[in-house]
């Protein structure tokens, strides 16, 4: 028998797919163990302590970004799965035609469009928005990240949407349900778990984002990432580390419950 | 037995057209679907027949023509504005729903109460024997317990008239064999018109009181099974329902609405032909493979041939024979005693035909 051609047999694969973990990996857990260091130095280890969280704890401009990031994220993320929300529905399971293609297009474009591109692009229409309006707060920010959050929470909603069987909503026509009634009782309740993961990406998206905020952001308005990349221009403390590991552990959680959610509606079906 | 009566309605298709860019689906269709009817679209797919279904049920709009639920027109309303309910092909039962939530969602949608919904839930699912299934997930049925669940649901509003799509086509043979009694058994015990779309002639000649034929957009023909096995219109049903001999004739009189006609051997036989039609000069006539006989004897048949391949199937045997000119011509006999054929293949032998079975059709424009 001649074997046929497997890229897994070849030789030293399982090496390079282990240095790609270790590439990947090694640095978080790095971070993660000096957020625990007793000394002031994030190289070298002077034994285990708390009191870089306690410290990032009692930090006020670290709380009062964190409570900012979450805020922004939160509503941002709500904004953002409406929107893909509509999108799908409205780009999904309907017959091929001229346009349609241009219109996934327009809404996956903020993932093409260099970051910075957006960025100096907002920086600029909000400055004259600002002139008009005497407005400054919290508003550009939160309407910055639903707009780049859209096409991360459109993806997952409109795979769910895709994988639904269009007889279901003729079935509830047929049936006497209004298209309001259709969209309560059959799509929303079947494209849950979809909008559910567009929620979660959206937030996670928005909780990370450092450029677009960077640029839009008025004094006093930073977000958890851009406190962190300022403080970096100055002493470097295992507080970073420490802030950097809650951030973690908060996505860790999100991504978790998630999971769980969705293989329990598996487990259902 | 039943909570309260059901409300039969009849259907009336008036010049319905559908369009799909240049093809078109349904052409011209003309048909009346009478009150407690089992009425019947069969053809080949592509014939129209579910677009003929999805006008009625309100998926498609006509292009032209009108469709009329009890006189009235229903062709502009939508689909839940219209009396009449669908089961899917593939059932569409809402799989975040259990049974009882499936076959409530029609009574819940028009507002009706819960007592009444649970009643009627409960009658249902009395109606198509899945009773203490009500809280099931739909998807831990088996298929034909989903068929059951998708007709209940389809009845539990009471519509005037059930529009089934081909909905035992994902059923093994035994459950549909025992489906078409039980649909037999649901139209009987509700009275309901049944308008039954599929592509399988067994299955609607067994089921149906009414047949309508269609291929290319067109009905062929509408009547009976019987009319329709027997009395074929054109050369199409004669082809599409069972299994056929098409013989090229002279027409030679007509007297009495029966036609003589002299087949190739010279041997003149009575045949019918379709209501409006005067056969004269060449024809085609059809007989049914079981409505011949092999003789030993070749002059003793109205055709002589020579026997080809023999075909065992059970039940019956097919003998292939290749008449005197050429063309090719079945018998099926039962198998009614056991042991070999009296016949083998290349032996020269004589087809009689039964009194009165040959039909003339018309070859289709």
């Amino acid at each position: 028998m001649a074997r046929t051609f497997s890229v897994r047999r070849q030789s030293g694969f399982a090496t390079v797919a282990m240095l790609c973990f270790f590439l990947l990996y090694l640095p978080i857990a790095a971070l993660v163990v000096y957020a625990f260091n007793a000394g002031t130095s994030i190289a070298i280890w002077e034994g285990f302590s708390l009191r870089w969280f306690v410290s990032a704890w009692n930090n006020q401009q670290v709380v009062e970004a964190s409570w900012r990031s979450l805020r922004i994220a939160a509503i941002a993320a709500v904004l953002a799965t409406a929107c893909a929300t509509l999108a799908a529905l409205a780009t999904t399971h309907t017959a091929p035609y001229r346009g349609l293609t241009a219109k996934y297009a327009f809404i996956n474009m903020p993932l093409l469009v260099p970051e910075i591109v957006t960025a100096v692009a907002l920086l600029v229409f909000f400055s004259r928005v600002k002139l008009w309006t005497g407005y400054s707060g919290l508003g550009y920010l939160i309407l910055a990240h639903s707009a780049f959050c859209v096409p991360f929470a459109y993806l997952p909603i409109r795979a769910r949407l895709e994988s639904m069987d269009a007889s279901l909503g003729r079935a509830a026509a047929d049936l006497y349900a209004t298209p309001l009634q259709i969209f309560r009782h059959v799509t929303l309740p079947l494209l849950w778990p979809g909008v559910f993961a567009g929620l979660m990406l959206a937030f996670i998206i928005s909780l990370d984002d450092v450029v677009i905020t960077e640029f839009v952001k008025s004094s006093g308005q930073d977000t958890l990432p851009t406190y962190m990349l300022g403080q970096l221009r100055r002493a470097i403390t295992p507080e970073m580390n420490a802030i950097s590991t809650v951030f973690l552990l908060l996505s860790l959680s999100l991504v978790t419950v998630f999971f769980c959610l969705s293989r329990n509606r598996k487990k259902e079906s | 037995m039943m909570a309260a009566a059901y409300e039969s309605g009849a259907i009336s298709l008036e010049g319905v057209m559908k369009r799909f860019g240049d093809f078109q689906a349904v052409d011209n269709v003309t048909l009346d679907i009478k009150l407690n009817e089992f009425f019947t679209l069969l053809g080949p797919s592509g014939c129209g027949k579910t677009t003929l279904l999805r006008m009625i049920a309100g998926f498609e709009m006509p292009s032209g023509g009108r469709i009329l639920l009890d006189g009235k027109e229903i062709s502009d309303l939508l689909p839940n504005q219209r009396p009449v309910n669908t089961v899917f092909q593939n059932y569409a039962l809402f799989p975040h729903m259990s049974v009882a939530g499936n076959i409530g969602f029609g009574l819940k949608m028009l507002g009706r109460p819960k007592g009444e919904i649970r009643a009627a839930v409960a009658e249902m699912l009395r109606l198509v024997q899945l009773e203490g299934r009500g809280d099931s997930a739909v998807t831990q049925l088996s298929g034909g317990q989903q068929q059951r669940v998708a007709l209940a649901r389809a009845l539990a509003p009471r519509p005037k008239v059930l529009l089934l799509d081909e909905p035992l086509s994902a059923l093994d043979l035994k459950l549909r064999k025992s489906m078409q009694i039980e649909l037999k058994r649901l139209q009987a015990e509700t009275g309901i018109t049944f308008v039954f779309v599929t592509h399988d002639q067994e299955e609607a000649l067994s089921m149906s009181d009414r047949i309508a034929v269609m291929s290319h957009g067109k009905v062929r023909q509408v009547g009976s099974p019987a009319d329709i096995y027997h009395r074929p219109a054109d050369r199409f049903v004669a082809d599409f329902i069972g299994e056929t001999n098409f013989i090229e004739a002279d027409a030679v009189s007509i007297a009495g609405g029966v036609a003589r006609v002299r087949l190739p051997s010279g041997v003149e036989i009575p045949a019918t032909f379709p209501a409006g039609v005067t056969p004269s000069g060449k024809v085609t006539v059809v007989i049914r493979p079981e409505h011949a006989q092999m003789v030993a004897q070749a002059g003793d048949g109205a055709l002589r041939g020579i026997v080809g391949d023999i075909i065992y199937l059970g039940t019956d045997t097919h003998f292939h024979v290749r008449l005197d000119d050429g063309s090719p011509f079945i018998v099926r006999r039962q198998n009614a005693t056991n042991g070999p054929s009296e016949f083998s293949p290349g032996e020269s032998v004589g087809i009689r035909i039964s009194d009165n079975v040959a039909q003339i059709v018309m070859n289709q424009p």
